[in-house]
């Protein structure tokens, strides 16, 4: 049996193209197939960080399994690819992770947050991949911009462009909600937040896109394109520092803010671009993801939606029900930087440890009926999808608003909107989110 | 058994009864005190249930572990006074205390 521990890297250098992987053989890849086969496999020769669980939304009794029977599991099936990972899957021992910094690290150059390890040969410096002191004095810089009475100044103009691409939806047709409203609203928001060109807009998807993508899926970019992509993004960037950097006052917009900022404007340029990185990802596939589950979770369940027309005052709870339900960011990983005990388990230094955030929001020994999606569930602020601990998502205030706006717009203009297929997913195990969502708004 | 009076940022003051052992956190979640999130639970993981405490309690209210240091430093509006609502329990010892919220929880 292959050794229970994560292989270093002198075990197992990065290597690309990553050697094949190992799949089930199975006579088809339909939910019902991927299912049965989860239900009844041993643990140890599922890979559940293998694309095809997610595309396919079947990771889920694998997850109910792994709490079940193993809640602190180590997988070895496809080691050479990502040289091996915990899962933690109880919301109790996500939490003992990650409130436990000192021991678990973010660190980019031990491989940063994602099961698969960051590009060690293009490390990009940003405070979500530090750990302390570095990353607290860089969070403290960022934070204000995002607080809640920061935010408050930003209500009006999220609110009016939200009405407006509301009211350019078409009536009676089938279109798809991913790009007229999803991405629509997180790019326009995002280009405000940092003054960027509103025409150029969909670069920011793009580049968030890339930032994210698995090379390895069919028709990603490969990893030479995608670091020439971030680059470029890198320079439009500085072109805006350089422009705001010498204006007598500080605009109100992100790049200004941090270029006058005393504690953040002698930033190396590759690490202030990396946290900029850090704010266009974690602003964009999360908050669109929530955008467009909100609406799918609400079909799938017409009773709450039903509620939800009836009594527009649930939509604060309900904001934080969505995110519960989507999850957005099905994990986020560390690096065990001394020998520990976990759940029983021997965690050994260097270890990977994912913290499926997507399994701790199911988890029924903490959360009641949890695969229930509920609007006005008790307590629904209490999920982990923002992460807990030092890097808590800073963020969070931001995501919320700009829901609770959609919501409150939408519930205004209409009586329902239709989703009429099911949704085409991201084959990730990171973002977890959706490609497209066809509905239509009746006539 | 302890009053607790919970002020928020706008000045409107609540002062609700909490049981010993049960942190502030939830004496506010519980009485529908507004101003308090408590999105962890009480592991001192969200800062959101962030409060002033009366200088003159602070002797009372016990020792901050290392996280929630660690998170207040974080937090936005942090003065010295500034504790995680969920890491202090109630008791006979602090009857009376007032807590102070700051104008958003993040
Ligand atoms: C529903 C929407 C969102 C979700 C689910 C989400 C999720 C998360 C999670 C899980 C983390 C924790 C990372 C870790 O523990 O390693 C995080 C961190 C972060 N998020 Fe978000 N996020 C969302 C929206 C946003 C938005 C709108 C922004 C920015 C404007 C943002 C910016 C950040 C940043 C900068 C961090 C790093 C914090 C640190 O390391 O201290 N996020 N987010
Ligand atoms: S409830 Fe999360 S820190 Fe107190």
């Amino acid at each position: 049996m292959a050794s229970q521990h994560t292989l270093s890297r002198e075990e197992a250098p990065p290597q690309w193209p990553l050697p094949p992987r190992i799949r089930p053989a199975l006579a088809d890849h339909q939910p019902g197939t991927l299912t049965a086969y989860l239900q009844a496999a041993p643990l140890d020769e599922v890979d559940i960080a293998d694309p095809l669980w997610w595309e396919t939304d079947t990771h889920w009794t694998f997850f109910k399994r792994l709490r079940d029977e193993a809640p602190i599991h180590f997988t070895a099936l496809n080691k050479e690819r990502h040289r091996g990972y915990w899962s933690v899957t109880r919301w109790a021992d996500i939490m003992a992770v990650d409130t436990n910094h000192q021991v678990f690290s973010s660190d980019a150059h031990l491989g940063g947050i994602t099961l698969f390890d960051m590009d060690s040969d293009f490390i990009m410096p940003m405070f979500i991949a530090m750990d302390q002191p570095k990353h607290d004095v860089q969070r403290k810089a960022v934070n204000p911009i995002v607080s809640g009475q920061n935010l408050a100044d930003f209500e009006g103009l999220i609110r009016s462009r939200t009405q407006e691409v509301l009211d350019g939806l078409p009536r009676g047709e089938v279109f798809d909600w991913v790009d007229k409203v999803s991405i629509e609203l997180t790019s326009r928001m995002l280009a405000t937040l940092f003054d960027f060109p509103q025409e150029h807009r969909r670069k920011l998807t793009y580049w968030s896109d890339i930032a994210t993508a698995d090379p390895e899926v069919p028709g990603n970019l490969q990893k030479e394109e995608r670091q020439a992509v971030l680059l470029g993004m890198l320079q439009e960037f500085m072109g805006l520092w350089n422009e705001r950097v010498n204006d007598p006052e500080p605009k109100g917009d992100l790049i200004s803010m941090l270029a006058h900022n005393p504690a953040t404007r002698n930033m190396p340029p590759m690490e202030f671009m990396g946290n900029l990185v850090l704010l266009i990802v974690g602003g964009n596939d999360t908050t669109r993801n929530s955008i467009t589950g909100g609406l799918y979770f609400l079909n799938k369940n017409p009773a709450e939606y039903a509620k939800l027309r009836a009594n527009p005052e649930l939509i604060e709870p309900m904001v934080s029900e969505i995110i519960r339900y989507q999850t957005p960011l099905a994990h986020m990983r560390r690096t065990a930087l001394e020998d520990t005990i976990l759940g029983g388990q021997h965690i050994r230094k260097g270890d990977k440890v994912i913290m499926w955030y997507v399994s701790g929001n199911r988890d029924e020994r903490a959360i009641e009926n949890p695969d229930a999606f509920i609007i006005d569930r008790p307590r629904a602020r209490q999920h982990m999808s923002f992460g807990f601990g030092i890097h808590r998502c800073v963020g969070n205030r931001l995501a919320e608003l700009q829901l609770k706006i959609l919501w409150e717009e939408i519930v205004k203009r209409f009586d329902t909107i239709e989703v009429v297929a099911e949704p085409e997913r991201v084959p990730s195990a990171f973002v977890k989110g959706y490609k497209s969502l066809m509905v239509r708004i009746p006539a | 058994m302890a009053t607790i009076t919970y002020v928020e940022f706008n000045g409107t003051e609540h002062a609700v009864q909490v049981a010993d052992g049960v942190s502030l956190m939830e004496g506010a979640l519980g009485n529908g005190v507004p101003g308090i999130d408590g999105d962890c639970g009480g592991n001192a993981a969200c800062a959101t249930c962030h409060v002033y405490i009366d200088p003159a309690w602070e002797a009372k209210t016990g020792e901050k572990s290392e996280l929630e240091c660690d998170m207040l430093d974080l937090a936005d509006g942090l003065q010295d006074n500034s504790r995680l609502a969920c890491q202090i329990k109630a008791s006979a010892d602090l009857d009376g205390l007032i807590v102070r919220m700051p104008a958003t929880q993040h």
